[in-house]
């Protein structure tokens, strides 16, 4: 093996992860449903109780995620994490809250009342669907920082000596970039589509049926429009080609490029498009089909899979930077060397068994 | 105080707390989760022997709901405060993250793919499986929570006992970071085998106390006496267990530590001046103006173990143990002769002369120059060992704080042996001795009250081991690689303070929200 294709492997393997998080998002897009006003007690305990025994698996491949992309791309991990420190803090604060709240929130004895834990996991629905949105999107528009490997060798208590610096606002800046946020808003909407099909999938009573089937037209009018300007954002937006390991050059139409010169990046786009829509539209029209969850999701994964390849393939630098090109991190070099991914490569075998045993329990609690 | 200072400060906080807090529900979740473990063992054997009477039957499936229910509240909570501190290296480390992710990532992302989604997947089966699934499936979907639990804690342990410990990696000039050269080396270092033996063991040993302080409760109150008999005699196995298992990994680490991390051991024992068959303190009270380099008296008050140090870290009673300033002054005996090891002010040079020839690398590579490079590589490999030593101004940087590792370290041995003592009278008393657990002096039922005061003590102990463990090792994010000044993201003071309060905010509630939630099951249990 390689070390070019351990490091394209690698990238495989976090928008694989990447994808799934998305898809298992639904579980947030759920909570955030709670905000609905027209909600009853007897609907919104049904609602929770249809997710509240999903969490763990978002919240783990959320972890998965980040342990995957330390161990592979550390640089990405220092400088991303060091760096959009409030993005990621607030990412933190909402999961936080979120793993303890399904858990406590009809326990007796809890002191902090239900109503409270409601509003974590709505906070956490809202908020994280968002902010990951938005950080993954910063792979297109990049961020607010250098890369100054030399800093290493500075005095850390006089002049500083951490390698990888950035603007004053710690990731806050990405709100002020509208097509982040517009990205970020647009996977909320996704993830509240996906939880309606979940609802319509796992809840055998018509009311709920019924709501959710109306929610859904709204959400997808919102959800479309977000999508279609978020996508004629990308593909016509300036990007990078890598010329040397730290040298760039930018080029317009990077990502529409991408997506046309690499074919599995298109067909995966485009068939995941179908499906998401095609999974919408058969649900809202059809009431007795119920199995629209699996249809968008899958084309959600398909969706994510393709928007990682034109952001990571193709000597695209996944990570620009906006402050200095130069310091733009690609798979090539920001990934762990080639002993370490080897190694993890052996380990990733695993897997599928993994995927296997999980995929084995869910159907038998489910069934 | 500059900007980087307080920022290294609250970074080392936040990372302080939020490992504090995560350990107060950590050990439980391993402990209980073998107790429960091995309560719904006992329960399947029972339910699938057709001559057990249906009363014994429902008696251990009621046990192990019970503490099944304990151990799922404890559960949620010490998730949230683990997905912080993965993230917190990030976060608050970047430096770090880069300077020697390629060995310490892997550690963490084999964590979540084989350990988080194992206790994740079946930890769902154990609290909503009961009817889906048969009796040795759910059994065996409970061990697997408890395997998981465990083996997360190996894969954390390992990348911990890599900071205190660096094998198994080089350091490559070309990207300017530490790179894994033995996966075998940092997975299976002598130092994390006996960490995780460590903390595992004495895991079981706290759940155990919990167990054993709830259950003295209930005999306090007269109420669910033979459910209380039961869990403390299966608590009683696990925590004697436990406990013996910590006593003995707990010796393997001190001879670890005087070998791999003498100045942790010297702070430890509050030892400035070593000797010759070194007494072990008991306890003491530091002076608090003591220097290294001066010739005042470092205890005010002291009882000792007359060549316990000594025993205790080289198992022989005339070894010689070196002090602080042994240590700064480059001065060792080993097998009856004086050596000289380097000397603090040397390492603070080589370090500098290795960072130099860093910098001299990355210029003759700019300028292409094959001989300049050669040289520059040759001079970093010969002093590369003593790199981090070059971020030091003088001496006393390197030094831990003695206080902060002296007292916690004998806190523990203390409260480690008490519940040592209380763990093997509690099984001698519940399979021997039944009666004398109904024993009162003035009125009073002593072993319920011992048993419930054990509890606080354990975690108490574990808190105090881990402060030990992390404060011993400082400066140092990685033993002689890397100093935490070094290893800090580039993130103002002002917003980790800030963050380190929300945090502080969110973790004692969620605490309190916690303990206010098991307190009702408890008090409430049918």
């Amino acid at each position: 093996m390689t070390y070019e294709f351990l490091q394209e492997y690698w990238w495989f393997l976090i928008s694989v992860l990447g994808a799934l998080l998305v898809f298992l998002m639904f579980v947030q897009g759920g909570q955030s449903l709670l905000l609905q006003k027209n909600i009853n007690n007897r609907t919104r305990e049904m609602l929770l109780n249809s997710i509240a025994h999903r969490w763990e698996l978002t919240f783990t491949t959320l972890v998965t995620f980040g342990g995957a992309f330390f161990a592979s791309f550390p640089l990405f991990y220092s400088t991303s994490f060091g760096g959009a420190y409030w993005v990621w803090m607030l990412i933190l604060f909402t999961f936080v809250v979120q793993a303890v709240s399904y858990k406590y929130r009809n326990a007796d004895g809890n002191r902090l009342g239900r109503e409270t834990y409601d509003k974590f996991l709505i906070a956490n629905g809202i908020i994280a669907p968002v902010l990951l949105g938005g950080a993954v999107c910063t792979f297109f528009y990049g961020s607010d920082f250098t890369v100054q490997m030399d800093n290493l060798t500075k005095d850390p208590m006089t002049t500083g000596n951490v390698i990888s610096t950035w603007g004053q606002y710690h990731g806050l800046e990405v709100l002020l970039n509208w097509r982040i946020v517009c990205f970020g808003v647009m996977v909320l909407f996704l993830t509240r589509i996906q939880a309606l099909m979940w609802f319509i999938n796992q809840i055998d009573d018509n009311d709920i049926q019924e709501w959710s089937r109306r929610q859904i037209i709204i959400n997808t009018a919102v959800f479309l429009v977000l999508f279609l300007v978020s996508i004629y954002a990308l593909l016509t937006a300036t990007g990078l080609k890598t010329v040397d390991i730290h040298q760039f050059q930018i080029i317009r139409y990077r990502y529409l490029l991408n997506m046309v010169q690499i074919p599995a990046a298109l067909v995966a786009f485009l068939v995941g498009t179908l499906l998401v829509l095609g999974g919408i539209v058969w649900t809202i029209l059809n009431t007795r089909f119920r199995n629209g969850i699996w249809l968008t999701g899958t084309g959600t994964v398909l969706v994510v899979l393709a928007l990682f390849w034109i952001a990571g393939y193709n000597d695209t630098p996944y990570y620009p930077s906006c402050t200095d090109i130069n310091s733009s991190l690609t798979i090539y070099n920001s990934s762990s060397s080639r002993f370490t991914l080897e190694t993890m490569s052996y380990v990733s075998l695993a897997i599928p068994f993994v995927f296997a045993y999980i995929a084995w329990v869910w159907y038998k609690l489910v069934k | 105080m500059n900007d980087i200072v307080t920022a290294i400060d609250w970074s080392r906080a936040q990372f302080a707390m939020t490992a504090m807090y995560h350990w107060l529900f950590v050990p439980l979740t391993l402990g209980l989760g073998l107790v429960v473990a091995i309560m719904e063992t006992i329960y399947a054997k029972k339910k699938l022997n057709p001559d057990t009477p249906q009363t014994e039957v429902n008696e251990w499936l009621d046990l192990t709901k019970f503490w099944m229910r304990l151990f799922g509240i404890n559960f949620a909570i010490g998730v949230a405060t683990g997905i912080v501190l993965e993230f917190e290296f990030g976060t608050n480390w970047s430096n770090y993250s880069w300077f020697v992710g390629d060995i310490f990532g892997a550690p963490l992302a084999i964590e979540g793919i084989f350990a988080f989604f194992c206790e994740s997947t079946f930890f769902a089966v154990m609290f909503f499986g009961w009817e889906k699934f048969s009796i040795r499936q759910h059994c065996a979907a409970t061990w697997l929570t408890a395997f998981g639990a465990s083996l997360s804690a190996w894969w954390i342990l390992v990348a911990n006992s890599w900071m205190q410990h660096p094998v198994g990696m080089d350091f490559d000039p070309d990207q300017m970071r530490n790179v894994m050269t033995s996966f075998v080396d940092v997975a299976l270092s002598p130092t994390a085998v006996n960490k995780f033996c460590h903390v595992i063991t004495s895991s079981w040993a706290l759940g155990a106390c919990f167990v054993i302080s709830v259950s003295g409760w209930y005999l306090l109150r007269g109420r669910h006496t033979q459910f209380a008999i039961n869990s403390i005699k299966v608590a009683g196995i696990v925590g004697m267990v436990g406990i013996i298992g910590t006593m003995i990994t707990g010796d393997s680490s001190a001879v670890q530590v005087s070998q791999d991390q003498p100045m942790k051991l010297a702070a430890m024992e509050g030892l400035y001046e070593g000797k010759q068959g070194a007494d072990l303190i008991g306890f003491g009270i530091l002076n608090p103006n003591k220097k290294w380099d001066d010739d005042q008296d470092a205890m005010l008050m002291e009882i000792r173990f007359p060549k316990g140090l000594s025993i205790l870290s080289r198992h022989d009673p005339d070894a010689f143990v070196p002090g602080i300033k042994d240590i700064i002054e480059g001065r060792d005996i080993v097998d009856g002769k004086e050596i000289n090891t380097v000397n603090y002010n040397e390492r603070i040079l080589r370090g500098r002369i290795a960072q130099k020839a860093l910098r001299d690398y990355n210029q003759a590579r700019e300028y292409k120059d094959s001989i300049g490079m050669d040289n520059a590589r040759a001079k970093l490999a010969k002093h590369y060992q003593f790199f981090g030593y070059g971020y030091f101004g003088k001496v006393d940087e390197a030094i831990p704080s003695v206080a902060m590792t002296f007292y916690p370290f004998h806190i523990m041995v203390i409260l480690g042996s008490w519940m040592l003592a209380f763990l093997l009278a509690t099984v001698w008393i519940v399979f021997r001795r039944r009666e004398w657990i109904g024993y009162r002096i003035v009125g009073h039922p002593v072993y319920p009250w011992l048993a419930i005061i054990t509890a606080p003590i354990a975690w108490v102990c574990s808190q105090c081991g881990w402060i030990v463990a992390e404060l011993g090792r400082q400066p140092w994010a990685i033993q002689d690689i890397m100093p935490v000044q070094a290893a800090i993201s580039s993130v103002g003071s002002g917003n980790v303070k800030l963050t380190f309060f929300i945090f502080l905010f969110l973790f004692t509630s969620l605490l309190v929200a916690e303990i206010g939630i098991m307190l009702k099951q408890i008090k409430d249990k049918k």
